[in-house]
């Protein structure tokens, strides 16, 4: 595959790394009791630890960190028995304390891999560094007043994950698939809900350019982006930047940028020299945390099948391809779904292909046309399983399910009412359709005779033509073979 | 003026020779007759009448009822503000009662008011308060001593008998060392022992709540009241609390005590080695044996001090940023200058130092060379504890360098002001329970302090040493 970006002058290789942060699926804070919940009125979970009142202090909550234990288990990485907090000193308006409760030198997860798998059947392997707790600041609104800033603290304290990546990723796509593996893993795991528009996962993009086979180049880090369609147009734009200095005889100085979605552009936000010395120390408020082997392996088995072995598990029972495998197992209400239709029916399983088209592409379209989503979904499970055997076993044809599927989405009803009630049963009687075939042939003579002639392509419309007088309910393939028969016997 | 104890009080109060309004009245007389040696940041008169009110309806029986506490104005309380002796906090009122103060509130103890000490519990004069200074009880007319710190209001208002006992913080030598100048009893104890929730943090890995009181027997008492283990404070023991009092035994004979020869620094005035001597002496006549113990690493304990206790200092105070309560400088025309201007203002000189060099040893190119070093330094030191408490079952040693010295004798000189906590910073560095008791007097007639240290949690020895020092020299 290349990878390369053409320049004036020569190829360029993009080099990416991505700090993700991901808020743990928990119901308090890292370090406090308050809620978590979204979108609460401003202040509203703020407990006198969050709002950093005199002689408060940070306790820390277990089940974030069995969270991040669970989500290090799946991302394949090393668990750290011995792990520490330590404060990062700076001063922002919503950050109480004047520093972040973190981890530095003895993250709580290390080294680990995700697999992004590409449609072409191959797939790449992202190495993992670390996983980290920290907590989340509160909020500056500074669209309330014209001239002042107001402070909501209620997202103050909560626990994220940062995953951070080797520079591994080459492409804009590879970043956006990586991500969506991160997700998917944490969804399957439970350790985040992975939504991007409230910002529970979010991400800092790490990227330089260079000449294949060279040094990496210097990088620049592009903050807070929180959407993977963001993520490709500020990686494309960025890179774009990059070549365009280096090229003019320039060198990139090592800045964060911030990506302005509606320009499209990154701009910096400070450079090398204005960057933060953040002073971290361990938190003399917190002890070390220790995490013996039995609480690991207590939280290991507490996992559940994760997208890969789902994946796998699929390409051997259902002989289904790498890339359509990873496209069901993506999403766990996807695999959901798909495992609960080719189970309604024992015949399905030999029918896995097609149940998996019928997920995936008619399915859906109609859920994004219609804003829905697979968990609400107007066609259970069953249904579709119902309308599949159908095709299966030339009740109808597929170009007939798909206006079923339709039916059944708009009125809920199942695939075998809507058949029955419309008469959509499909033609297999040879009789019935070579009458209607000799039909179509008397009809059109000048069309029989250049067919004959050697028009090849005429087939189809006599197929049409047919199909049309059984308003579609014709077996296509007995159509096709009776049609072809008494063509040829008018040779 | 004879100042009763916390354990007679108790007695005369059981046996209703005096009432809890009597005893409250004396006391209040007192503090309203001793004003000039600005001993409370907040004193209420109304205050102290309505707790006593409460405690007259209420049957139930405590353990502390109608006791009059002093509390050192670093302890959040609910019913009175709390400022940390800083022009930052002039104006906080907490919503919420700090671990301490809350236990003593439920033993039914009477709360006076509330300390002065030196601003955020840093200095060892109560000179760097935005209140003012404290007046040592003890000085003569027209020469003002310090009274210690940074616990200086507790350990005057004790040693004005302006109370029956008071909290106070430790983090390098604060209540020792002012107990010594006041010549009162002072208690740090282990590292862990009392949360450290709801009081305004110095330096988290040190700071240590405790007691002051008139005499031992008070000391045991009270810090009984004060300690145990709360979830809130990660850092806080799970041990359990023994009843110091009951235990209290003034036998050693058979337990070794251990003498440093670090501690006979070149500085230290006659009258103090001859203290030190003289406890020495003490003791071996009771029949403990005298153990000449090495703590090698005592040297470098003050200057490892005053890099992680600045340091913890640097990160704590940043949350005293003009945001969310306290102090705000009212020339704001960004976020930086409301930072810059609120904290330039709010801050006394001796916090902004602080402050400066603990920013200093956490910064980038100088963490290792400093904090990270002053890390390993401090497990020098505590190893050396380690390996000299299994050789001896106490330490004893002087508390501080010098009596009280005048009140503004060291206030330029921070190097000669940090010089004070020279033998009290070790223990409080390797986390050890510590006692401050008077043990005699200088030339000037100013008491002297002698310090008995003792192994983690183990304050029971502490105090049965210091109650048998206590004992023979009265």
């Amino acid at each position: 595959m290349n990878n390369l970006i053409k320049g004036e002058k020569h190829d360029w290789e993009m080099v990416i790394g991505l700090e993700i942060h991901a808020q743990v699926k928990s119901n308090s804070k890292l370090f406090s009791s308050s809620s978590t919940k979204f979108g609460s009125s401003p202040n509203s979970q703020v407990s006198l630890v969050d709002a950093a009142m005199p002689g408060m202090l940070p306790v820390i909550n277990k089940y974030c960190v069995e969270q991040a234990v669970k989500t290090g288990v799946g991302l394949n990485a090393k668990i750290n028995n011995y792990s520490v907090f330590d404060r990062k000193n700076y001063f922002y308006a919503d950050l109480p304390q004047g520093y972040q409760i973190s981890q530095y030198k003895y993250p709580i997860v290390g080294e680990g891999k995700v697999t992004i798998d590409f449609k072409d059947g191959t797939s790449k392997d992202i190495r993992i560094v670390r996983l980290h707790l920290e907590q989340d600041a509160g909020k500056s609104l500074h669209d309330q007043n014209p001239s002042k800033t107001y402070v909501d603290l209620n997202r103050s304290g909560v626990a994220l994950m940062e995953i951070v990546s080797e520079p591994d990723i080459r492409t804009p796509d590879e970043a956006g698939m990586y991500i969506s593996k991160i997700r998917s893993i944490l969804m399957y795991l439970d350790t985040c809900d992975g939504n991007m528009q409230e910002g529970s996962l979010r991400a800092d993009v790490n990227i330089s350019v260079r000449k294949p086979g060279d040094e990496y180049g210097t990088r620049c880090e592009i903050k807070n982006l929180n959407s993977i369609k963001f993520i490709k147009q500020a990686i494309n734009y960025e890179a774009k930047r990059q070549i365009e200095i280096l090229e003019s005889g320039g060198s990139i100085e090592q800045n964060t940028m911030l990506f302005n979605t509606s320009t499209g552009k990154t701009r910096p936000m400070r450079n090398k020299e204005e960057a933060h010395d953040y002073r971290y120390f361990p938190d003399p408020d917190l002890l070390p945390l220790e995490i013996s082997k039995e609480e690991i392996v207590k939280i290991k088995s507490s996992i559940p099948e994760l997208p890969d072995e789902l994946k796998n598990k699929f390409i051997e029972t259902y002989k289904l391809s790498n890339y359509d495998a990873s496209v069901l197992t993506a999403e766990k209400q996807t695999s959901d779904y798909f495992n609960e239709t080719i189970n309604s029916d024992s015949e399905l399983k030999n029918h896995s292909k097609i149940v998996v088209n019928w997920i995936t592409s008619e399915l859906f379209s109609l859920l994004n046309k219609n804003n829905q989503d697979l968990n609400n979904s107007p066609v259970s499970p069953e249904n579709l399983g119902q309308l599949i055997k159908l095709i299966s076993t030339n009740e109808i044809s597929g170009k007939i399910a798909k206006d079923v599927l339709d039916d059944m989405f708009s009125s809920g009803k199942t695939a075998r009412q809507i058949v029955d009630e419309k008469g959509l049963q499909q033609v297999t009687d040879q009789g019935e359709i070579a009458k209607v075939i000799d039909e179509v042939i008397a009809e059109n003579p000048k069309m029989v005779k250049q067919y004959l002639a050697g028009k090849d392509k005429l087939l189809g419309f006599f197929v049409g033509q047919a199909m049309k007088l059984t308003k579609g309910k014709a077996n296509p393939k007995m159509l096709n073979d009776i049609l072809k028969q008494k063509l040829n016997k008018k040779n | 003026m004879s100042k009763s104890s916390l354990k007679q009080t108790l007695k005369d109060l059981d046996t209703k020779k005096i009432s809890i309004r009597e005893l409250n009245q004396d006391y209040l007389k007192r503090i309203k007759e001793n004003e000039n040696l600005n001993v409370f940041i907040h004193f209420s008169e109304e205050n102290v009448l309505k707790q006593i009110d409460n405690l007259e309806k209420d049957n139930s029986a405590k353990k502390l009822k109608g006791i009059p506490i002093a509390i050192k104005d670093l302890f959040c309380t609910k019913s009175m503000p709390t400022t940390a002796a800083s022009k930052i906090l002039e104006n906080f009122n907490p919503t919420y009662e700090s671990f301490v103060t809350q236990k003593l509130l439920d033993e039914g103890s009477i709360f006076v008011g509330k300390t002065n000490l030196d601003e955020f519990a840093m200095g060892s004069a109560t000179n760097t308060s935005f209140f003012g200074n404290t007046i040592n009880p003890l000085s003569k007319e027209n020469e003002p001593l310090a009274p210690g710190g940074s616990s200086g209001g507790s350990a005057a208002a004790v040693a004005a008998d302006l109370c029956l006992g008071a909290t106070g913080t430790d983090t390098g030598g604060s209540i020792r060392q002012p107990a010594s100048f006041c010549g009162v009893v002072g208690i740090k104890p282990t590292y862990g022992l009392c949360s450290r929730w709801g009081i305004a943090a110095f330096a988290s890995s040190l700071d240590q709540a405790g007691i002051f009181s008139h005499n031992v027997e008070d000391a045991s008492i009270l810090l009984q009241s004060i300690a145990g283990f709360d979830q809130r404070d990660s850092t806080s023991a799970k041990v359990d609390i023994p009843n110091y009092f009951e235990n209290l035994d003034d036998d050693l004979n058979g337990k070794t005590v251990g003498i440093p020869r670090e501690y006979s620094i070149d500085a230290t005035p006659m009258e103090i080695s001859q203290i030190w001597e003289d406890a020495i002496k003490v003791l071996e006549k009771k029949g403990v044996k005298i153990k000449n113990i090495s703590l090698p690493h005592t040297k470098y304990a003050l200057p490892t001090y005053y890099i992680i206790a600045p340091a913890e200092a640097s990160s704590n105070l940043a949350r005293y940023d003009g945001v969310k309560y306290g102090y705000r400088s009212d020339e704001i025309d960004s976020l930086d200058e409301m930072y810059e201007n609120t904290r330039a203002q709010g801050f006394g000189r001796e916090v902004k130092r602080r402050i400066l060099i603990g920013t200093y040893v956490l910064s980038a190119g100088y963490y290792d060379a400093y904090y990270l070093k002053a890390q390993k330094v401090r497990k020098l030191i505590a190893d050396d504890f380690n390996k000299a408490f299994k050789e001896c079952d106490f330490i004893v040693t002087p508390t501080a360098p010098s009596a009280a010295f005048p009140l503004n004798e060291k206030q330029n000189d921070p190097i000669k002001m940090y010089l004070n906590d020279v033998f009290t910073v070790p223990a409080s560095l390797a986390g050890l329970p510590g006692i401050s008791i008077p043990f005699g007097k200088d030339k000037n007639n100013l008491p002297l302090g002698i310090q008995i240290l003792g192994k983690h949690f183990d304050e029971q020895q502490v105090f049965n040493a210091a109650v048998s020092l206590e004992r023979s020299y009265e």
